[in-house]
């Protein structure tokens, strides 16, 4: 009983996907969540409404409306390939985004949370003793929140990790290309004789869930253990 | 070294006015919630913009609303030391101390050693700040606010928080700082009287978001028009003595201008200049010199006006010698007794009326 090519190649591609859409999800989400949690202006429930659409809206509906988007015939799509060179329907990029997108609800409120937690006087503590607004942010608000930006990647990976219905509708199902681990899992449900397979990938599925589990738990003890201080 | 001030603000439940000097030492701002003693702090570190403000120190302009002018706080350079202490949660206390050393290139020398001395932190430099009592976090904060070398220290009720005990563990190291060899101009922001008293160069009492009163300590602590502002419990004049010498039974003897008095509980060495606080109504009046009479200390004084006040009471402005005192009366005594400015006259006050945490400096 082992994984054949194929469950490999979707194992490979699912670790890809989820570390490209967390790794350019973070300081994204980080930014919103800071515009969430401590900026007032105009048209502010209308960012918070549009960030958390992905969580309640049917994955095939977030799928479509990135395909409408997206598309190479589509304006935004259109510009972006003759911009950068960039494609992402039925592209490894595509499913990127597709997790990204996904993703954000949960890291943003994970980093929100965080952020919000911060006493703002605090910060104005430092700003009295000389450091400048980057430095503030980075010797004490981002040490601070550091365990919520953990918690919120930790949630976008995992997310990437099982994204099924917006992947599948936006970049379709290729092999090597956009199969990821479920969408690999799904094709081998639906071959006679596939559910081997299947199992073999839902094996894998758990061993990389409770590694990241793991993974997450080990590194939220030793931030935490440097926030409270020696 | 001076600062100074004038801002206005509307708030929703009141309106400011406010406009002041600070020099040299330690000004004291007085009021009671609400007089607007915080926003004063805020402004001036540049936490807070009022509707129109001018700072400027030594004429250097840090805010100017009129001209559009605002100094961000991280370049005002004025130590700050907040009621609730403020430390940094994910740093221990050296890493809290030399948060602010990186940034401060200029400004007058601290040496980090004298710090940690003045305030007695060497046993707590690898401490995290949770595991500190208040008292400690206070000294903490005030060293963090020394070490990044302010031009100026601001205090917003930093002592407010802590009980008695630990108010009494903090003040010496606040006397230290006045008197030490740092110099710093603090502007102090209270609503306790003992500690104005015992700290304050300079007065100014806010009231309903006005300036009601200031000037030096001691011209403002004896005016009788300032009793209503104190509170009538809290109004008395502060005045400075000589310690003599201190008997075997307790009392240490200290010379006023107009006589002696002794006390109980004085440590300063004899030589050493103390500060009284002489509460106004703990001073009881006489026309005759009392004979046998359970209090020790009475000064002959020359009564220099009276003030009314709304109730049965009024308070009197006394001179002794060149000291002035506050009594509190009824309004019938005065009648009784006939009082009026220029009467010779006697002030009984009670030894054990100058409490120990009173007697500072």
């Amino acid at each position: 009983m082992t994984p054949d090519a194929a469950a490999w190649e979707a194992l490979r591609l699912s670790l890809w996907v989820a570390t490209f859409a967390t790794a350019f999800a973070i300081p994204l989400a980080l930014w919103v969540a800071w515009v969430l949690a401590r900026r007032e202006f105009a048209g502010k429930a209308l960012l918070n409404a549009a960030v958390h659409l992905p969580l309640v809206l049917p994955p095939i509906v977030t799928g479509y409306l990135l395909l409408v988007v997206f598309s190479p015939t589509a304006p935004v799509g259109r510009a972006l390939e003759a911009a950068i060179g960039l494609t992402l329907a039925f592209r490894w990029t595509g499913a990127v985004l597709a997790a990204v997108v996904m993703g954000f609800p949960l890291m943003v409120r994970a980093m929100r949370l965080a952020i919000e937690a911060v006493d703002p006087r605090i910060e104005e503590a430092a700003a009295t003793l000389g450091a400048p607004r980057v430095a503030v942010f980075t010797r004490v608000t981002l040490p601070l929140i550091a365990p919520g930006i953990l918690a919120g990647a930790v949630l976008g990976f995992a997310k990437a990790m099982g994204e099924f219905g917006a992947t599948i509708t936006f970049v379709a199902n290729i092999p090597g290309q956009t199969q990821t681990l479920p969408l690999a899992i799904w094709t081998a449900l639906q071959i006679p004789g596939g559910e081997k397979q299947a199992a073999i990938m839902a094996g894998l599925s758990c061993v990389v869930a409770l590694g990241a589990i793991l993974l997450s738990e080990w590194l939220a003890r030793r931030v935490a253990a440097r926030i409270s201080g020696p | 070294m001076t600062l100074s001030l004038a801002l206005t603000h509307r708030f929703a439940s009141a309106t400011l006015d406010i406009a002041f000097e600070a020099g040299t030492g330690i000004t004291a701002l007085f009021g009671r919630s609400g007089a607007g003693k915080t926003t004063v702090i805020q402004t001036v570190a540049g936490l807070f913009q009022p509707d129109t403000a001018r700072v400027s120190l030594n004429g250097d302009m840090l805010l100017d609303t009129q001209a559009r002018l605002s100094v961000p706080a991280h370049k005002r350079r004025f130590g700050t030391v907040f009621q609730d202490a403020r430390l940094f949660p994910h740093l221990d206390v050296a890493q809290n101390l030399d948060f602010g050393a990186r940034y401060a290139s200029k400004g007058p020398a601290v040496k980090r050693s004298e710090v940690i001395d003045l305030l007695g932190l060497a046993s707590l430099l690898t401490r995290a700040p949770r595991t500190l009592s208040g008292g400690e976090r206070q000294r903490v904060a005030l060293g963090r606010a020394l070490l990044s070398r302010p031009r100026m220290l601001l205090m917003d009720e930093p002592l407010a928080s802590l009980d008695d005990p630990r108010k009494l563990e903090i003040l010496p190291y606040l006397e230290g700082l006045r008197d030490g060899p740092l110099r710093l101009p603090i502007l102090y922001v209270s609503h306790a009287v003992d500690e104005i008293a015992r700290l304050a160069d300079t007065l100014v009492l806010l009231q309903g978001g006005r300036v009601a009163a200031q000037g030096p300590l001691f011209d403002v602590m004896s005016d009788p028009a300032a009793v209503p502002l104190l509170g009538v419990r809290e109004a008395g004049a502060v005045i400075e003595a000589q310690v003599v010498e201190h008997a075997g039974d307790g009392l240490s003897t200290l010379r006023l201008s107009a006589g002696t008095l002794e006390l109980p509980g004085v440590r300063a060495a004899p030589g050493a200049r103390v500060r009284l606080r002489v509460l106004a109504q703990d001073v009881i009046l006489s026309m005759t010199r009392p004979e046998r009479l359970s209090s020790v200390n009475v000064l002959p004084v020359v009564i220099e006006a009276i003030h009314p006040g709304d109730g049965p009471g009024a308070a009197i402005a006394l001179r002794a010698g060149s000291d002035r005192l506050l009594a509190r009366v009824t309004a019938r005594a005065v009648a009784e007794m006939s009082l009026r400015p220029g009467t010779h006259c006697f002030a009984i006050l009670k030894a054990t009326t100058v409490a120990p945490g009173s007697i500072g400096r």
